[in-house]
């Protein structure tokens, strides 16, 4: 099987983001990245098929020189081989152009399947897999929780609804999927898979040698905190004085003791 | 320029987004000083058709086809690309429903068009059109213009826009049939029945108090911590999704747009960053109480009373300030 996974390397979980030129832009000075969660999900699900049904794991990702780092880590897990579509603009960038670069790499290539993550966790768009599947003309399921089994080149996979319901999907290989967070046990990578990342091949691309034009659909125009909804009262001191000021809200003002 | 809204339904009902977008549709064509449209699809949908037309609309349109009846990202792509084809509208507002997620983005590609999703507000200035959205988990916002040309396509956040405000009118709008045609072999997928994991034995829609838990409890040997205030407080425990998927506690206990949905008298948030997906499942509660490290963590920009700190220290002096008052 040739599987690819698609991987986004977006700012850690818990960064403070800040902004610079007056909410033009993100600062990227302190901002420290890694994989984004859902990939690491797909990444695991992709090794898996290929444990099982042998064959190879391509990983792309579109991004800035750094995000070799995520190919780099997805190699020494496993994957076979990495493609690196460079492009410097990390957030002024929106889905449908970073589908259009993975296309016109995927077009060359034979998948048997396709997989991304459900949403990058910075920008929240949740649309690349589902543009990429468009593009390339394949049937696909989103928000996957589950492969439920592969059989004479079809697959059934089950999908998450809303509200705690499910629904399983049948479809014809070629396909993509985008994997929904929490499906599987996402592997560490071994001090011999770090080893032998290193003589893996990877592949360079630039976004525009690809003639993904026009880079940007969207302009985001700025940047800014969000405001507040509701007036909140924070109670401060220790975390005694805190907790006492705030049971004491409780018991008084809001009546639930 | 012109409005459409795309309403949703499932097995007759309305999906409660699709009159969060319809109240969106009426803000933002009235913001533009132009007609709004509202386009329903399906099969066996007149009772639906007639209900939307008394809502505040210019006009209703019905896609109807056998085909139809049950949903598919290919089926609604080829129809709603057709109804497009027909009536040329310049703003499509879709709900940012799992079904949307699933093919307004597809839909768009296929028109050579972006999709901007999960938009909160809309506002226009000389004729210039802004959308706001969330970036970060809902740390940041952002306000965003398109490049590209018309039709735009976007979605509307859950309880961006109060739907459940909309009353109907005693004024029909004129519905209008659209054709469309659709190939049997155009469907790659086939859909399963709905089902859900297991019965829940825990509702939580009835629970007056409820505890619920984040990733920031870190590990499940932590989770006692949280327990312990529960009980002191007669409680229910709840928790965010990445708890639950790792199994440090039960799905039944999941708080979000893939769990429950609560409206308690208090909701008592630990270690949650406030994510959008776990918010729509909380935040008709009537007081929300958040502790949390990061005063940035966006559950404070929904919360009645706040502490910024660790839960470690502070969640077990609360459970004991609460034991404390009880005693009394
Ligand atoms: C389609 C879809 C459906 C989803 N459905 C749901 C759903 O139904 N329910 C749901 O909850 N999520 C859902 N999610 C996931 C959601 O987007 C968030 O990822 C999730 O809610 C985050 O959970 P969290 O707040 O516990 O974790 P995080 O976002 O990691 O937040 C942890 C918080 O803990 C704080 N913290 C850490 N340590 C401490 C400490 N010592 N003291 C105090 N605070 C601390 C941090 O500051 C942070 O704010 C869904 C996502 C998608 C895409
Ligand atoms: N720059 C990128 N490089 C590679 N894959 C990406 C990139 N951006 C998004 N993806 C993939 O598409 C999924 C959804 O991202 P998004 O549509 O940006 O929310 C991610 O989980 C990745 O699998």
């Amino acid at each position: 099987m040739n599987i690819f996974v698609c991987l986004k390397q977006t700012p850690a979980r818990d960064s403070v983001i800040r902004f610079a030129d007056h909410g033009k832009r993100i600062d990227e000075s302190g901002l420290t990245y890694e994989l984004n969660e859902p990939d690491a999900f797909a990444l695991e699900e992709g090794i898996r098929l290929k444990e099982e049904n042998g064959g190879k794991v391509v990983v792309v990702s579109v991004g800035p020189e750094r995000a070799i780092a995520v190919i780099r880590e997805a190699l020494a897990k496993g994957a076979d081989r990495g493609i690196l579509i460079e492009n410097d603009e990390s957030f002024q960038v929106d889905a449908f152009a970073i589908a259009k670069a993975l296309a016109a790499v995927l077009s060359e290539e034979s998948p048997d399947i396709v997989l991304t993550g459900l949403q990058a966790d910075d920008l929240g768009f949740g649309q690349t897999g589902v543009i990429l599947a468009e593009l390339l003309n394949l049937p696909h399921a989103s928000i996957v929780v589950k492969i439920v089994e592969i059989s004479d080149g079809s697959i059934r996979v089950r999908k998450e609804l809303e509200s705690g319901w499910f629904q399983n999907i049948d479809m014809p290989l070629p396909a993509l999927l985008t994997i929904q967070s929490g499906t599987n046990k996402p592997r560490y990578a071994t001090l011999m898979g770090i080893k032998k990342a290193k003589t893996k091949p990877v592949e360079y691309y630039s976004i525009r040698d690809l003639g993904v034009e026009p880079l940007r659909s969207q302009t985001i125009e700025n940047f800014y905190a969000p405001p507040k909804t509701k007036e909140t009262q924070f109670f401060e001191g220790s975390s005694r004085e805190a907790a006492d000021k705030l049971a004491e809200k409780l018991k008084f003002e809001a009546r639930i003791l | 320029m012109s409005v459409l809204v795309v309403a949703e339904h499932h097995g007759g009902k309305w999906h409660k987004m699709s009159w969060d977008t319809l109240v969106a549709g009426q803000t933002v064509a009235a913001l533009l000083k132009t007609e709004l449209s509202a386009l329903i699809l399906g099969a066996q949908i007149e009772p639906l058709a007639a209900e939307l037309a008394t809502h505040r609309v210019d006009r209703v349109f019905v896609a109807e086809h056998e085909l139809l009846s049950e949903y598919s990202s290919d089926g609604y792509t080829i129809a709603i690309q057709q109804v497009i084809g027909r009536v040329s509208p310049d703003l499509i507002l879709f709900p940012h429903s799992y079904f949307v997620r699933d093919y307004g983005p597809k839909l768009a590609a296929r028109l050579n068009r972006s999709f901007l999703n999960d938009v909160i507000d809309i506002n226009v200035k000389e004729n210039c059109i802004r959308f706001t959205r969330q970036l970060f988990q809902g740390k940041i916002n952002a306000d965003v213009t398109f490049s590209d040309d018309l039709p735009h396509f976007i979605s509307i956040q859950s309880g961006a826009y109060r739907g459940d405000t909309l009353e109907p009118t005693g004024n029909f709008a004129p519905v209008e049939k659209i054709d469309v045609t659709i190939d049997p072999t155009d469907i790659r997928t086939r859909y399963g029945e709905w089902f859900r994991e297991s019965k829940s034995k825990v509702d939580l829609s009835s629970a007056e108090i409820i505890v619920s838990v984040g990733r920031g409890i870190k590990d499940p040997k932590h989770i006692p911590i949280a327990k312990g205030l529960a009980e002191a407080l007669g409680g229910e425990l709840a928790a965010s999704r990445p708890v639950c998927d790792n199994g440090w506690l039960p799905l039944e206990r999941q708080v979000g747009s893939s769990g429950q949905t609560v409206s308690p008298k208090l909701y008592l948030a630990i270690g949650i960053s406030g994510a959008i997906q776990h918010v729509v499942g909380m935040k008709g509660a009537e007081k929300i109480a958040a502790i949390n490290q990061d005063a940035g963590a966006p559950i404070f920009e929904i919360a009645d009373y706040g502490i910024i700190g660790d839960l470690f220290e502070v969640v077990p002096a609360l459970t004991e300030a609460i034991l404390a008052i009880k005693e009394d």
